[in-house]
């Protein structure tokens, strides 16, 4: 065995130098934190693009499926980037989760201070706690969604599942817990790394800004998702194609019939 | 009766009119008693130009209860003995104006610290074994120091800086106040990450980053603060505890960089 295993199991692993894994899997912290929070904001654009109107969403859902650059669609492509977001997000939930409360008296401890100091940055990290924890299970299922069906997502697909297969209210409670949780969270990494140097005070109306505005705009894109699905749900299963898509489509399938 | 109050007001007024009527509600507790039981108590006394809460407290001992125990030395917020939660929130009694503060108080001992009773706590315990586990003292890698020799001169605004960060008077406020510190004791806290950077700016101090990364480079250390600031906002010396953690943090962090010390097998 190990001189280093011997030391680790004896509770003596710090005596002989500190580990540098602290350090590592602060940054890592962080890191995998800024990414979720800037992926998250560049995702919201993209399926609020359905605000612009389906040929807007199609084309945006195609270009991610490589139909553009390959000339066919491969849904496949998506998926490579939901494995690859979903690593982030283990890894980062795994880190975040130690700064959780871990026990009965820890969390009646930090809800107390909270309450009696009534200090907004305190009460922010326990809405950052109140709005992660959901998300280890929304997150996960959305990212397992994606990542096996990512044929599913389109203009009618998406709206198909927002109505018909009843997901709004997943949607909704999700949208809520990821904006307000990455939003309090790029917000504390301002803090904790002490870069953009700005007042505390510019920081917290940049974040509610950035948060008021998101949740504004993810409201709506759900709302246009439920009236698409509404209107579309007779046609359920149904795929969206622009117009002119599905005459080149119907006429390529005429040439191959010849 | 004071012009200014209304039939609405619920401000209560003293006998004379020109003064509020101030409560106390005082968390009452002897640990070494054993028939002691927490409680909350309250003292009305006559609020007066000026008054500060050292001042209401010493007026409730001498004219109502000489078994209240709470700290104070310099009354001049120096010393750091008198801090306690003020409605839930550490602050310095001799610092804490009562016309700052609503006609209802809630007073209470600093959490954290060792209770000695009242609102009296041992801070000095907490501090002492926090500088001797983070070596809170100049240190300088000379077998024989030459005393003769005249001090290195040092630039003013460095000098400054220096003297920012001393002044801290070990009140106990940012531990208090702080949530990391509230749920994991072994958390070193603002006053900790306040020395370890008063003297990693201090030329005279030969430690390198890799020996502050011994000090503070784990999660009971600078990378377990979760930046919730209350340490920063209820300083009573204003101190730039934001920056200073910030800072660190940045130094410690770039130590990851490094390789592993590696462990001596023989």
């Amino acid at each position: 065995m190990s001189c280093e295993t011997v030391l680790a199991q004896t509770g003596l692993a710090g005596r002989a130098g500190k580990s540098r894994w602290p350090a590592r899997l602060d940054l890592l912290q962080s890191g995998t934190g800024l990414f979720l929070a800037l992926f998250m904001w560049g995702h919201m654009f993209f399926v609020a693009s359905i605000l612009l109107g389906e040929p807007a969403m199609w084309a945006i859902t195609k270009f991610f499926e490589g139909y553009f650059l390959f000339g066919r669609s491969y849904p496949w492509l998506v998926s490579c980037v939901v494995a690859c977001v979903a690593l982030v997000f283990a890894v980062h939930a795994l880190l975040a989760m130690r700064k959780f409360p871990a026990t009965y008296r820890q969390l009646r401890t930090i809800r107390a201070h909270a309450k009696a100091m009534r200090h907004a940055d305190t009460t922010l990290w326990i809405w950052q706690v109140y709005t992660g924890f959901p998300l280890f299970f929304l997150a996960s299922a959305h990212l397992y969604q994606m990542l096996v069906w990512p044929q599913n997502i389109g203009p009618y697909a998406s709206s198909d599942r927002v109505w018909s297969d009843a997901l709004w209210p997943f949607y909704l409670a999700m949208l809520l817990a990821v904006e307000l949780h990455g939003g309090i969270g790029l917000y504390r990494l301002a803090l904790k790394w002490g870069w953009p140097n700005a007042p505390r005070r510019t920081l917290a109306r940049l974040k509610w800004g950035l948060t008021a505005f998101f949740l504004v705009l993810g409201l709506a894109t759900l709302g246009a998702y439920m009236k698409i699905g509404y209107e579309h749900r007779a046609h359920h299963g149904e795929r969206y194609e622009p117009d002119g898509v599905k005459e080149e489509r119907k006429a390529r399938m005429e040439e191959e019939a010849r | 009766m004071s012009t200014g109050a209304t039939p609405q007001s619920p401000r209560p007024q003293s006998q004379t009119g020109k003064h509020r009527l101030l409560t106390f509600d005082i968390l009452r507790y002897d640990p070494r008693d054993a028939a002691s039981v927490p409680r909350m108590r309250a003292y009305r006394i006559e609020e007066a130009d000026s008054m500060t809460l050292f001042i209401a407290l010493n007026e409730i001992r001498e004219q109502q209860d000489p078994t209240l125990q709470f700290d104070f030395v310099c009354r001049a917020g120096i010393c750091g003995s008198c801090a306690m939660m003020v409605n839930g929130r550490p602050r310095l009694a001799c610092r804490t104006l009562t016309r700052d503060l609503p006609a209802e108080t809630t007073l209470a001992p600093l959490p954290f610290f060792e209770l000695i009773g009242d609102l009296s706590v041992n801070t000095g315990k907490w501090m002492r074994g926090m500088s001797e586990r983070l070596q809170t003292w100049l240190h300088v890698r000379e077998s024989e120091p030459d005393l003769r020799r005249i001090e290195a001169r040092m630039d003013p605004d460095l000098a400054e800086q220096i003297y920012e960060l001393d002044r801290c008077v070990e009140c106990g406020c940012c531990v208090a106040a702080c949530g990391t510190a509230r749920m994991r004791e072994e958390f070193t806290g603002a006053v900790g990450f306040g020395k370890i950077a008063r003297f990693r700016l201090d030329p005279r101090d030969t430690r390198t980053d890799e020996d502050y990364y011994e000090l503070i480079g784990d999660d009971t250390g600078v990378f377990g603060c979760m930046s919730l600031l209350a340490c920063h906002d209820v300083c009573p010396k204003s101190l730039p505890l934001q920056t200073q953690i910030a800072f660190l943090r940045r130094k410690m962090a770039g130590m990851g960089a490094s390789r592993d010390v590696p462990v001596p097998e023989r």
